[in-house]
């Protein structure tokens, strides 16, 4: 293998599996040791600037950071990020003074269409830099699908408020009640570019037999919004939920609390293919919600134009040791009674108020072409984000589609290439405080992650909006900070210093090192201290070592971060060094590079 | 020295040997040696062959004298049996220990102070009677703990960290034991553990006196420039002549050698080892021949290694002395203290 480059900052980033796997790069192993060191408004504003809404997503972010957690490869469990990131906004003091202002106008106007979390983040960034943001919102209220679908025990309105008016009250020209209903007229209103944050409104069709002979079969997305918005408050005894994704999770929770006492959960297959987060199906499981695995419904049986239940096939699936389903049976029918349907199968986007014909171009799939690094349109100066640009995905992803074109919609306006843009770049610095010194808790914890606590199931089913998780207790917290690894602080290795004396190979816990000849990679994994099987995790190879020209190769898949190697290495050719990624944001592009034309 | 010891979280997917037991189940305390020292790698090297050899712990007996490279036992094996005797005097200790015991494997750790300042008069009758141990000299060529004098091992020219030179001629732990009749004697290089993990386990298996005498430098008192005992001296002027390949019993050759290239030889156990010869014009089985070898050969500058010497034949301590193969602590009280009437028998037989 080619000796690696560590002066690409993808290769430690990657190491930081965290950060790596969050789509806004959140720096978590430095929030998670500034909330050990009690500094939770550091660790509020740290989150705050890649991911936006900190106490938002410390409680219903998708969180796609846990699974890829190293610890989760150590022992069982992840660290609990997100609860953590909770911890940081329940436990922060007042930081108003510390949020972005508004800065002086510049006199560009920029129309964000829909008041949801990708239009917000838009705003957040570029308000500061002097742009005027007109955002229109179809409903009376902002926040989107975060305040109008994700249910108040999950999210209270409260949280959602205080995050949203950190920005509003920067000075969006906010104009609630004002539905886009063409994009031909306001593109005429000459602003200086369009961001589409409208999300992914429709939720899709069951269409069976029966669907439209009653009127107690909710569409889920649409039935959770009359719920917020008090338009609905009860529902039937005997609730069917279409589908096991995390709509489907919020549409069974909800129904209990309006009433519902037999709620049944429908999955067409087997568990493993559900698309609900784990979790979330543990939370739903914990209010006895039953989970019915194998059942594809075929009807929706009315009698005397009256709702009564659902038929289905049971089905059975042959699934190889790959767990991928080869063969499909029906095996039998069953009738199930209800008194309401809820279908919670998926959502898309739908654009009924953008001409085709104005150069803005779908594809065939009716889906607007977005470009996936510029978040422009084929239209020059309309940009797409959050589930409005490649359909429903998740908040976070929402707020980095925003970052992202926020840079955008700043380079459009100052007539610079959208994709000329400023690469990530990094820091590192050593970690070292003295000979067996540190400046961060190298020690490996064994505690277990921590659960979070939940309020009792008698209490929570009393009011509609009461908050189910009660975030961890300073103690909870103080053992959760502990298990987090510092994959951050990197192993940084100097070829020419080391003498070979096998010391770091020795010490390391996890036989993560070797020194041997160089090879091809696949060879080289088969012959490292220990099998280096989880492909997803780099090898890092070091240049030919100075006595006997052998190379150093370290498998990052279980480093641990102990600093053991830097500590019994006798000629510090080992360091422990912070790496701290560097990414840029619209405000670094606009304090970079003149804009094009100036220079010219 | 560290401040925290080593997690004992471990690699999710570490070979286990026969007893199921990993590489890890092997190690022992932290090591309080400084950071680089040969010793530890030497610790390493020791954990894989014990390792690999399935023995279990409890049938491990450690020995040590005194010095930096007599802590080392705490550092391994830490569920087995273990004795830190007086400076120099390991041998003796172990040579009763394994009269009384003969069913234990022993590896007795010692320094080339310990072994060859101090204990040569010890070691000297260890080799001589082929008390049946591993007997490891971690050879540095300084008294390490007592801060870097030099030892018995030390080169004529080989200068001390402050600068001065040794005058004294070397006392060669390999060249001796062919003058005292050893029966196992190797050579090696803490730096490396290709070579010395064969070795190690071939020693372990070796019916009697198992010699590895292992150039590990002290990185803090002997591994500047001018040293010969130093990591980068020694990769210089290494020279391995012999390289021993472990085959354990169950197992055949399968590897395929030149002709007149390799050397099989068969332990007491069935294991085989091969001696594949490096170096030119070397004979494993010729005592004289290879006393010649290394004389010269150490006189112009090279450390010649490898398993250099083996002969399987001769009786150890156990066979030449008659002694009980049943331990005496398995011995019930009668065979142990037969009476009165037995003492006087034995008695009579000195009036
Ligand atoms: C039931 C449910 C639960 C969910 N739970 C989670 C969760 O726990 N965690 C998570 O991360 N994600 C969750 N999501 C997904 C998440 O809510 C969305 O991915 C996210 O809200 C997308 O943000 P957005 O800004 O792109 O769009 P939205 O939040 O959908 O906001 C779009 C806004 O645009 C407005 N709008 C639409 N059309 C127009 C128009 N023509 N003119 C003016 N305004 C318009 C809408 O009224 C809305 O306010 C959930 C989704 C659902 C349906
Ligand atoms: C009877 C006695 N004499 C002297 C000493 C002091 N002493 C301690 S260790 C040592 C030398 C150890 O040298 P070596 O065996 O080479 O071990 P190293 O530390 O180099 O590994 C000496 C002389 C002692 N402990 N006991
Ligand atoms: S251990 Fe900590 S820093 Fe490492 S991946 Fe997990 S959360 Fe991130
Ligand atoms: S920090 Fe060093 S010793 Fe610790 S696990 Fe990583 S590579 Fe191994
Ligand atoms: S401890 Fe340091 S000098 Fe020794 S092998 Fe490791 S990196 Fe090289
Ligand atoms: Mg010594």
């Amino acid at each position: 293998m080619r000796p690696t480059d560590t002066s690409n900052p993808d290769y430690f980033h990657k190491v930081v599996d965290c950060q790596w796997g969050c789509p806004a790069h959140t720096d978590v192993p430095e929030y998670i040791r500034m909330i050990a060191q009690a500094r939770f408004s550091d660790a509020y504003m740290l989150n705050r600037v890649s991911n936006v809404f900190p106490a938002i997503l410390g409680r219903v972010c998708d969180r796609p950071c846990e699974p890829v957690c190293r610890r989760g490869r150590i022992e069982d469990k992840p660290v609990a990020i997100c609860r953590l990131k909770r911890v940081a906004a329940d436990n922060r003091g007042d930081i108003t003074d510390r949020l972005p202002r508004a800065g002086p106008k510049n006199g560009k106007r920029i129309a964000c269409i829909g008041a949801g979390c990708a239009s917000l983040t838009v705003a957040n960034d570029l308000l500061p830099l002097g742009y005027e943001i007109v955002m229109f919102e179809k409903l009376d209220c902002t926040g989107g699908l975060m305040r109008s679908n994700i249910p108040a025990f999950r999210l209270p309105v409260a949280v959602l408020d205080e995050e949203i008016n950190y920005i509003v009250d920067m000075g969006v020209d906010l104009r609630l009640n004002s539905p886009i209903d063409g994009m031909e007229k306001l593109l005429k209103e000459n602003f200086d570019a369009i961001f589409v944050g409208t999300g992914a409104p429709r939720g899709k069709e069951l269409n069976l037999p029966g669907r439209h002979d009653s009127e107690h079969i909710y569409i889920g997305i649409d039935w959770l919004e009359s719920v917020a918005f008090e338009h609905t408050d009860k529902i039937g005894k005997k609730v069917l939920i279409i589908g096991v994704g995390n709509t489907a999770m919020d549409c069974c929770r909800t129904s209990l609390r309006l009433g519902a006492d037999e709620v049944r959960v429908m999955a067409r297959k087997p568990r493993g293919f559900f698309k609900a987060s784990a979790w979330e199906l543990d939370d739903a499981e914990e209010e006895n919600v039953e989970i019915v695995v194998n059942h594809s419904p075929t009807e929706f049986v009315i009698e005397n134009g009256k709702l009564v239940g659902m038929n289905f096939d049971l089905m059975e699936y042959d699934i190889d040791d790959k767990g991928r389903i080869q063969d499909t049976k029906t095996v039998g029918e069953q009738f199930l009674p209800c008194d309401d349907v809820i279908l919670a199968i998926g959502q898309e986007n739908a654009f009924p108020w953008i001409e085709r014909d104005i150069g803005l171009e779908f594809d065939q799939w009716d889906v607007p072409i977005v470009d996936k690094t510029t978040y422009q349109s084929t239209l020059e100066g309309v940009f797409f984000g959050g589930d409005a640009a490649f359909g429903p995905e998740n908040i976070i992803w929402a707020v980095e589609h925003g970052h992202q074109a926020s840079i955008s919609i700043h380079k459009h306006c100052h007539d610079e290439s959208l994709t000329d843009r400023l690469p990530f770049a990094m820091n590192l610095s050593s970690a070292k405080m003295g000979i067996h010194e540190w400046s961060y808790s190298n020690d490996y914890d064994v505690k277990e992650r921590r659960l979070m606590p939940h309020v009792s199931l008698k209490e929570r089913f009393e009011k509609l909006n009461i908050e189910v998780e009660l975030g961890f207790s300073a103690e909870q917290a103080a053992t959760e900070v502990e298990r987090c690894l510092n994959c951050d602080i990197q192993t940084v290795f100097t070829d020419n210093l080391c003498i070979e004396c096998d010391a770091c190979i020795d010490v390391c816990p996890v036989d993560c090192l070797t020194i041997t000849e160089n090879g091809p990679e696949e060879e080289l994994r088969t012959r490292l201290t220990a099998p280096a099987t989880n492909l997803d995790q780099d090898l890092f190879v070091s240049g030919k070592l100075p006595q006997t020209g052998r190379v150093m190769v370290k498998d990052e898949d279980l480093c641990v971060h102990c600093s053991l190697c830097a500590e019994r290495c006798p000629t510090a050719a080992w360091d422990m060094q912070k790496f701290t990624l560097e990414i840029p944001y619209v405000e670094d592009e606009a304090a970079d590079g003149l804009p094009a034309k100036e220079v010219a | 020295m560290s401040y925290i010891s080593k997690p004992k979280i471990s690699h999710p997917r570490l070979p286990k040997n026969e007893l199921g037991l990993t590489a890890r189940d092997y190690e022992g305390g932290m090591s309080t040696l400084c950071a680089g020292c040969g010793h530890d790698s030497i610790t390493g090297a020791i954990v894989q062959a014990v390792f690999e050899l399935s023995i279990p712990p409890h049938g491990l007996a450690k020995l040590s004298g005194i010095g930096c490279s007599s802590k080392t036992p705490a550092y391994f094996a830490s569920e087995s049996h273990g004795f830190n005797s007086v400076h120099g005097r390991m041998p003796s200790v172990a040579t009763g220990a394994n009269a009384v015991n003969g069913q234990l494997k022993y590896i007795g750790v010692s320094g080339d102070g310990d072994t060859l300042s101090i204990g040569v008069g010890q070691f000297i009758h260890a080799v001589r009677r082929n008390v049946n141990m591993l007997y490891i000299i971690e050879n540095n060529g300084v008294y390490g703990l007592t801060k870097g004098q030099f030892s018995a091992s030390a080169d004529i020219g080989s200068k001390a960290k402050k600068g001065e030179e040794n005058l004294q001629p070397p006392i060669d732990a390999c060249l001796s034991a062919l003058t005292l009749g050893g029966t196992f004697i190797a050579r090696s290089f803490s730096g490396d553990r290709d070579q010395l993990v064969p070795i190690l386990k071939a020693g372990l298996i070796h019916n009697g006196f198992a010699l590895v005498d292992i150039i590990s430098p002290c990185v803090t008192f002997n591994d500047h420039e001018g040293s010969t005992k130093s990591y980068e001296f020694t990769r210089q002027h290494y020279h391995p002549v012999i390289h021993a390949d472990f085959v354990p019993p169950s197992e055949e050759i399968k590897a395929k050698y030149e002709e007149g290239e390799a050397m099989p030889v068969k332990l007491h156990d069935g294991t085989q080892i091969v001696l594949r010869k490096v170096g030119k014009g070397y004979d494993p089985t010729d005592r004289g021949a290879i006393f010649h070898y290394l004389d010269e050969h150490q006189k112009a500058g090279e450390i010649v290694t490898g398993l250099l010497y083996v002969d399987e034949a001769p009786p150890d301590l156990h066979a030449v002395n008659n002694l009980s193969s049943t331990p005496l602590a398995s011995l019930s009280n009668d065979q142990l203290c037969p009476g009165n009437a037995a003492l006087q028998k034995l008695q009579a037989r000195f009036r």
